[in-house]
């Protein structure tokens, strides 16, 4: 269509997704507090207009509930359903822990596959918007570590469009992560059919000197200190993982063996984040080849902080990639 | 009326349906036996498995699933083996799957406190408690939106109504009318635990009547009786009008898992317990209706050997491969 906006936001993309996965088969629906238009579409209005599409029965808002509103996804998803169930926000998914992690995760493996759990879980976060401790952690690395369970987070309107499309459809149970401070901010549009397949990383930006590799708003902080240090002649190679568990360790080992160093960089705090783990793998696998120990950006060891100041300096920064850079290639 | 009087009025009319009892005893004998055999055989160190003994509660679970189709889902809990039986599992699958063997229901991946079994409606078995009660609502949300007259069973125990999952997910059952039967098998222990002593209600429908749902208190271990509450749940769920939650009164002969003496029970209410035994007096029903002593045993005879058989082929049957655990982690395996 030649009208169709060239640019959308973030939580745009995540409603086109929803749309044209509800379109394409009758078995998806959508659960979560207030998100049928009236309760208001979602408190950031991600599900808006989607009830008045679809119906209710489809669109459906649910008590405040979360262990009641993935077990409600759990027990669809396993007789041919392909539920999304909204977590409105990220930290209110420890509610329903037991749900995800000895259920959607195992109920597979443990019937010996007899059954599956085809099921979404969309939820946002995301700090510096002074939301203090409980609003805005980024628990990646809690889901990440379970078997049987895939992890998801786009950093730009166009993947987010194309991967939850695939989450949705994802015969696994897929947590696909949201970032609330970023939900309005702009970006290419997507064409209709665009569907990012999971567990395929992307090189947004090529370079030769090191490697810079995250996900969510890390790419964009990435892709900021890369301009900043291409003007000194040094070269970044940005990788936007997109699935962060499992993650394409082909296209991460592919780019590191070319710069011979990397730094992981996500917002989750530093200690036992994913950048541990991925950090691992290329040791593993390229140790004597690398110039320097891979390094490591994550925010403080501290919960989110809700004054501004303490929140600027807990979290992670473009300052911290650039030092943890500069650090590396000595 | 009360509901103990109101189901005893209604299966005074249900205690005439010869056919009904025969296949209430036919499971709940498959129950008593397989029970004794696993302890007899754990006992003599022919398995080796961690086990919750039924013994006692086997007339609820065999009363509800008579009431109930194949195709219809019953979602349970780790002292699962009575409602596994009752809704229908083959003897030979359920007993190669508590040994761990690859014949078994979930290849040796499940084991006895997660049996899955789509073919009999046995969709989940949770090691966790209470946590079975979400997940059977979203199997009673595809039947109301499938329209395909399905409901769904969930079983759990007195223990589980102390958990928040009880009450989150009656309360989105019963806003939702979902046609789920929620069933509380209540031993009166939680664990080791008296239900006086961990529970502040005296009832556990008067939790189910404070959600607004429709609940129900009957003698589990009544045959006729328990079939009546059942019945006229399933009948009510069918026809859209929403949940029940059926509170079955009945008794743990045996302690928490197999090893558990039970010494926390006291010996007067073990005595009881004894004396109101379901099954003796099931089979005594069973004679005073005019069923014959012949046909009761051809009966018991009958699960014997399918029990002795099923025993047999769990102990022969081959371990699943080591390399099966990179299997069903997802869709694609995982590589070694």
């Amino acid at each position: 269509m030649s009208d169709a906006p060239k640019e959308i936001m973030f939580a745009q993309a995540c409603n086109m997704a929803m749309a044209k996965a509800m379109a394409d088969d009758p078995k998806v629906i959508l659960m979560g507090e207030d998100i049928a238009d009236e309760q208001g579409g979602g408190v950031f209005k991600v599900t808006a207009g989607l009830s008045a599409q679809f119906g209710t029965d489809r669109v459906r808002s649910t008590p405040i509930s979360e262990q009641a509103i993935v077990g409600a996804a759990v027990g669809s998803a396993l007789v041919g359903y392909k539920p999304v169930a909204e977590i409105m926000l990220m930290n209110f998914i420890t509610v329903a822990m037991d749900q995800i992690v000895n259920h959607a995760a195992k109920l597979r493996f443990m019937s010996g596959g007899q059954t599956s759990v085809p099921l979404t879980i969309r939820t946002t976060t995301g700090a510096g918007t002074g939301l203090g401790g409980q609003h805005s952690d980024m628990l990646e690395a809690w889901l990440a570590h379970v078997p049987g369970l895939k992890v998801v987070a786009a950093s730009n309107p166009c993947d987010a469009y194309g991967l939850l499309y695939s989450s949705i459809m994802d015969p696994n149970p897929v947590i696909f992560i949201e970032n609330t401070p970023t939900y309005f901010t702009k970006g290419p549009a997507p064409a209709p059919d665009h569907v990012v397949p999971l567990g395929l990383a992307s090189v947004p930006r090529e370079g030769s000197d090191i490697s810079l590799i995250t996900y969510s708003r890390g790419v964009a902080a990435c892709h900021a200190v890369a301009e900043k240090l291409a003007g000194e002649g040094i070269s970044c190679e940005v990788v936007d993982l997109r699935t962060i568990a499992p993650f394409d360790e082909e296209t991460v080992l592919k780019s590191v063996a070319k710069t011979k160093a990397a730094v992981v960089v996500h917002e989750a705090v530093k200690n036992f984040g994913t950048g541990a783990e991925i950090s691992s793998r290329i040791h593993e696998e390229l140790f004597s080849e690398l110039k320097a120990p891979v390094g490591r950006v994550g925010s403080g060891y501290a919960p989110v902080p809700f004054s501004p100041t303490i929140e600027k300096a807990w979290m992670f920064s473009e300052d911290d990639i650039e030092r943890e850079i500069r650090k590396i290639l000595g | 009326m009360d509901d103990h009087q109101r189901s005893k009025a209604l299966s005074d009319t249900q205690m005439a349906d010869k056919d009904v009892l025969i296949d209430i005893f036919t499971r709940a004998d498959l129950i008593m036996q397989s029970d004794i055999k696993f302890r007899k055989m754990i006992g003599a160190g022919q398995l080796q498995i961690v086990y919750y003994p039924v013994r006692g509660q086997e007339v609820v679970s065999s009363a509800m699933m008579a009431a109930i189709n194949q195709e219809d889902y019953l979602v349970t809990i780790y002292r699962g083996l009575h409602d596994q039986l009752a809704k229908g599992i083959p003897s030979k699958d359920l007993w190669a799957e508590f040994a761990g063997k690859m014949a078994g229901t979930c290849k040796g991946k499940g084991g006895p406190m997660h049996i899955t079994h789509p073919e009999t409606g046995v969709m989940v078995t949770t090691g966790i408690v209470g946590s079975g009660i979400p997940i059977a609502n979203g199997l009673g949300l595809a039947s109301q939106l499938d329209k395909d007259g399905k409901v769904t069973v969930c079983c759990f125990g007195d223990g589980a109504t102390n958990i928040g999952a009880f009450h989150e997910g009656l309360n989105m059952a019963q806003v939702w009318k979902l046609p789920v039967i929620f069933l509380c098998q209540n031993n009166l222990y939680s664990e080791h635990t008296p239900m006086a002593f961990a529970t502040s209600s005296d009832t556990i429908k008067q939790r189910g009547e404070g959600l607004g749902m429709r609940s129900v208190r009957v003698n589990g271990n009544d045959a006729s009786e328990m079939y009546a509450a059942a019945k006229e749940a399933v009948e009510y769920a069918r026809a859209g009008n929403g949940p029940t939650l059926i509170e079955a009164m009945t008794f743990r002969f045996h302690g928490h898992l197999l090893g558990d003496t039970g010494h926390y029970i006291p010996e007067a209410e073990m005595e009881q317990a004894l004396k109101d035994d379901p099954m003796p007096i099931l089979r005594q029903q069973l004679l005073d209706i005019q069923v014959s002593e012949a046909d009761i045993a051809a009966i018991e005879a009958k699960n014997k050997a399918i029990i002795d058989e099923a025993a047999q082929f769990a102990l022969d049957a081959p371990y699943p491969p080591g390399d099966e655990y990179r299997i069903d982690v997802l869709d694609v395996e995982i590589a070694a």
